[in-house]
């Protein structure tokens, strides 16, 4: 059985105190509660600092390019069920110029975990304005504060009919961790949202203002995550500033389950060259 | 006597011109002749001209054909259209029920109402107009008109047998018709013997689809685009046969991503798209060659720029196939010259990506892809499939932890094993960053450099069976030179030219990347003057040419630009103006 240890890779090139650290943690710790070898997980990242999600990790990895994580990843799956995969990026990545990818994986369901690493702000080229800051949010590209009213990442994917919606934060290891087990656990296609503070361009949106606004929906025994409208109610009256299982539809099929003709066994693993029955029943196709 | 026959039909886009034709065309082949067909059509779904061309003939054909022998019209603009393609003493068949043909201009063709809506509606329904058409085709080449039969049959079947037996009824009036009223014929010329052929009958975009499959691809990701579609519907209809996943991304972007994250977790992944979609590729072309993840990408070329003619065709993209990314990358071009190398150039990519570790596009365009035309069978005994270097379970079990190196710049070629995800003792992360040998993101100069070197060098002992090929005599002082769909136009331009007496050759790309330089300068050995023919406005293969190999003295430009495929006219025209008769030795 894997540990932590076999997770282990070089020292993260993240600022001390970045929340990405606390991310990766709970990245590998889920892995390794759920008996997971590091060869068997795949990290599809996109291009931030949250980008180098995919170089920490430990497992096998595919660096992408800015905002398409998501669609690389998809197919990693679609190629290897075998594989556990994750999609990973920052806010940037995949709120703004890969966005149409995000909502697209939520109506295919491929069976892949997404993991935004939100901190507001673009970090890897320096601190400017990104598509979940608040109005009037102060960076290098909007120094009067922005105008733009952001991007609603969970209200969106309920929207969406994700099936399966998170938030968690990097303060909190322990749950996160839980949940990004739930969402590997999850059989369609899982996002889970963390703030994930970028303690050296974000001064407004630290641990400590989590710590304070945040709610933790896992602990109150009235919320139902089996309830979509509910959740979106729920979540827009705390200004979305909420942690726990969102929402989950356990039932849905995913996309490799529906696909017509998807083999049992991996793609990967089987023999793809045609017979000549194969070639006979094709040829006659043309005839 | 003729040695084959023009024909075509035209009318309004959404009047069923499309399958007329088809039927047409598929009856024709199935009686044995050699078919090649061309549709023209408009962007639009209601209205606009529209036309299908079918040429038929006793001997291989790879060219829709200059002439028309016959011109089936459902309107004035048809015959207006394509009244400078008729040929003396062609035969223009009007529908009399709804318009008097005029002649455009002063010529011997002779124009034939035939009240097709009106035969139609007797036979149960006007908008069988097109099978009364069929009929009175049938009767001017004095076809059988049951031997139509099977193909109504296959056509209309799933509607039902009532819907098959009025097809027929209109078909057989339509027939009936014209032999009462007219007496006369435009007969096709013998049958070839097909005896030891086996007869089919498919579209470059067909091919090169069922090369995917014959290859070992068991994944497409594309988004639609006109005229790259039909390879994403012939996979669909496959692919869950043979275990293969189709996804329709939600656009180009997502599509090559996809494809190369299906090649990185080692399924044979590709997509398939056309100019505004191939535009949008191009950061993820960077990415599989600086990964070194193998991708397979047809672009099946159409009029640029920007959305330009999307139903037309052209060769307008090589620059963008050969050059096309930021920064440098090995990539490999291949440029296949007829539905038969689309269906194996198409395999061999998958080969040829696997082997070099980098992007491999298939580069076709709407006039091979959209043509459907007989071919004497495909080479699927030729099919290999070929991994490259796959490193095993063994050899890493034997390296131990930590010892693999995914991107091992010290490997003589430049390839360096890969490993797939899943495999122990090889775990590494594919990066479009700059890195070392084990696949980790750094920045220093060394590095870089041997990492760029590594990479470039993977194309330096490139071999493959496509390149140039040469018709004609070799010694001929004069030569044609042309990549991809053009192939058959050429080699007719070379024959007419040669019977006339001019001494040329044919020389022809199936791939521009590499560049064949060596077999080109041989294919090059004692020309004179040579007329690069290509579809666009800029020359871009003379220009590749002369960066690549020189015979900048040599080299003269045919170019075509408008939209329509290359004819004969226009290339034999060109000829005679470039290349002097009589000042030879
Ligand atoms: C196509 C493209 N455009 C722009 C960039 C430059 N770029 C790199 S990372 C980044 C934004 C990163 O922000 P985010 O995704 O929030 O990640 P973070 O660094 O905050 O984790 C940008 C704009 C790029 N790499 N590629
Ligand atoms: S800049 Fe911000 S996001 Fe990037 S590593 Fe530093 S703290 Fe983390
Ligand atoms: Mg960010």
């Amino acid at each position: 059985m894997a540990t932590m240890l076999d997770y282990q890779t070089e020292r993260a090139t993240w600022c001390p105190g970045c929340g990405d650290f606390g991310v990766l943690n709970a990245m590998q710790k889920a892995c390794v509660n759920l008996g997971l070898e590091p060869e068997q997980v795949v990290v599809v990242s996109g291009i931030g600092c949250s980008g180098k999600m995919s170089q920490h990790f430990g497992g096998y990895g595919l660096h992408s390019l800015h905002g398409r994580s998501i669609p690389t990843a998809q197919a990693v799956k679609l190629a290897n069920k075998d594989l556990v995969v994750f999609a990973a990026g920052g806010d940037g990545d995949g709120f703004g110029i890969g966005m149409g990818h995000f909502i697209h994986a939520m109506r295919r369901n491929v069976d892949i975990t997404y993991i935004v690493m939100d901190n507001h702000i673009y970090g890897l080229t320096t601190g400017q304005a990104s598509p979940t800051s608040d109005v009037g949010s102060k960076t290098k590209t909007s120094p009067q504060g922005t105008v733009e009213q952001p991007i609603l990442p969970l209200q969106l994917a309920l929207a969406q009919n994700c099936g399966f919606v998170a938030q968690g934060f990097s303060g909190n290891v322990k749950q996160l961790v839980n949940l990004i087990e739930k969402a590997i656990q999850h059989k369609g296609f899982s996002f889970v949202n963390v703030f994930s503070p970028c303690v050296t361009f974000n001064k407004v949106n630290t641990y400590d203002f989590y710590k304070a606004h945040l709610v933790d929906l896992d602990q109150d025994p009235d919320y139902d995550p089996h309830d979509r409208v509910a959740a979106l109610r729920r979540v827009a009256e705390a200004n979305n500033l909420v942690t726990g299982l969102i929402y989950e539809d356990p039932d849905r099929p995913s996309f490799e389950e529906s696909l017509p003709g998807y083999p049992d066994d991996a793609i990967v693993s089987r023999d793809w060259t045609l017979r000549q029955e194969d070639y006979d029943a094709i040829l006659a196709t043309f005839r | 006597m003729i040695q084959d026959v023009g024909w075509k039909v035209g009318g309004k886009q959404g009047e069923g011109i499309d399958s007329t034709g088809e039927i047409y065309a598929i009856a024709l082949h199935r009686m044995g002749y050699y078919v090649f067909t061309y549709r023209h059509f408009m962007s639009l779904i209601k209205g606009g001209h529209t036309n299908y061309k079918i040429r038929a003939s006793n001997r291989q054909l790879r060219h829709h054909g200059d002439d028309l022998h016959v011109l089936v019209a459902f309107d004035q603009t048809t015959i207006d259209f394509n009244w400078n393609e008729m040929v003396d003493g062609g035969i223009v068949i009007y529908d009399a029920s709804a318009f008097e043909a005029v002649k455009p201009s002063h010529r011997d063709v002779n124009l034939f109402g035939v009240p097709l809506t009106e035969i139609a509606k007797q036979a149960g329904n006007a908008i069988m107009k097109n099978m009364v058409a069929i009929g009175v085709s049938a009767a001017i080449s004095k076809l059988d008109p049951e031997e139509f039969r099977p193909v109504v049959q296959d056509k209309f079947g799933k509607k039902g047998q009532a819907v098959v037996e009025s097809n027929m009824e209109a078909l057989l009036r339509g027939y009936a018709y014209f032999q009462e009223h007219y007496h006369v014929h435009f007969p096709l010329p013998d049958k070839p013997d097909l005896r030891d052929v086996d007869h089919l009958f498919a579209s470059g975009n067909q091919a090169t689809a069922f090369g995917a499959l014959a290859g070992g691809c068991r994944f497409l990701a594309a988004y639609p685009i006109t005229p790259a579609t039909e390879i994403m519907y012939w996979v669909l209809e496959q692919f869950p046969k043979y275990g293969g996943v189709v996804v329709q991304a939600e656009d180009e972007i997502a599509a090559i991503n996809m494809a190369i994250g299906a090649n990185f977790a080692g399924v044979r992944g590709m997509t398939s798209t056309s100019g505004p979609g191939f535009s949008l590729m191009m950061e993820a072309l960077g990415l599989a060659g600086m990964s070194e993840t193998p991708v397979v990408i047809v672009d099946v070329q159409r009029s640029g720029p920007s959305t330009g003619l999307p139903t037309k065709t052209e060769q307008s993209d090589l620059s963008e196939a050969v050059n096309g990314t930021h920064g440098e990358i090995p990539r490999i071009v291949l440029t296949p010259r007829t539905v038969e190398e689309c269906f194996l150039y198409t395999a061999e990519a998958f080969n040829l990506a696997d082997r070099y570790q980098c992007p491999v596009i298939v580069m076709t365009d709407l006039y091979m892809g959209m043509s459907f035309q007989s071919v004497d069978g495909f080479p699927v005994h030729r099919v290999r499939q070929d991994r490259g270097k796959l490193i095993s379970d063994e050899e890493l079990a034997k390296l131990g932890r930590f010892a693999y190196q995914r991107y091992d710049a010290s490997v003589p070629d430049g390839i360096s094993p890969r490993a797939l995800p899943g495999q122990k003792n090889a775990r590494y992360v594919a990066l479009g960053n700059e890195h070392n040998g084990v696949g980790l993101e750094v920045e220093d100069q060394e590095t870089r450099v041997t990492q760029m070197r590594k990479r470039q060098r993977k194309l330096e002992g490139f071999r493959h069976e496509s390149g140039v090929t040469v018709d004609g005599r070799q010694d001929a002082p004069y030569a044609l030179i042309g990549f991809g769909s053009t192939y058959g136009v050429l080699e007719e331009a070379r024959e007419v030219l040669e019977s006339q007496g001019l001494p040329v050759k044919h020389i022809h790309f199936s791939r521009v990347w590499p560049f064949p330089a060596d077999a080109f300068h041989d294919a090059m050995d004692g020309v004179r003057l040579a007329l690069v023919t290509e579809q666009n406005a800029t020359g871009q293969l003379k220009r590749l040419i002369r960066e690549q190999a020189g015979y900048h003295d040599v080299l003269q430009s045919c170019l075509k630009y408008d939209g329509d495929p290359m004819s004969l006219k226009e290339i034999v025209h060109t000829a005679y103006q470039t290349f002097p008769m009589g000042v030879l030795n």
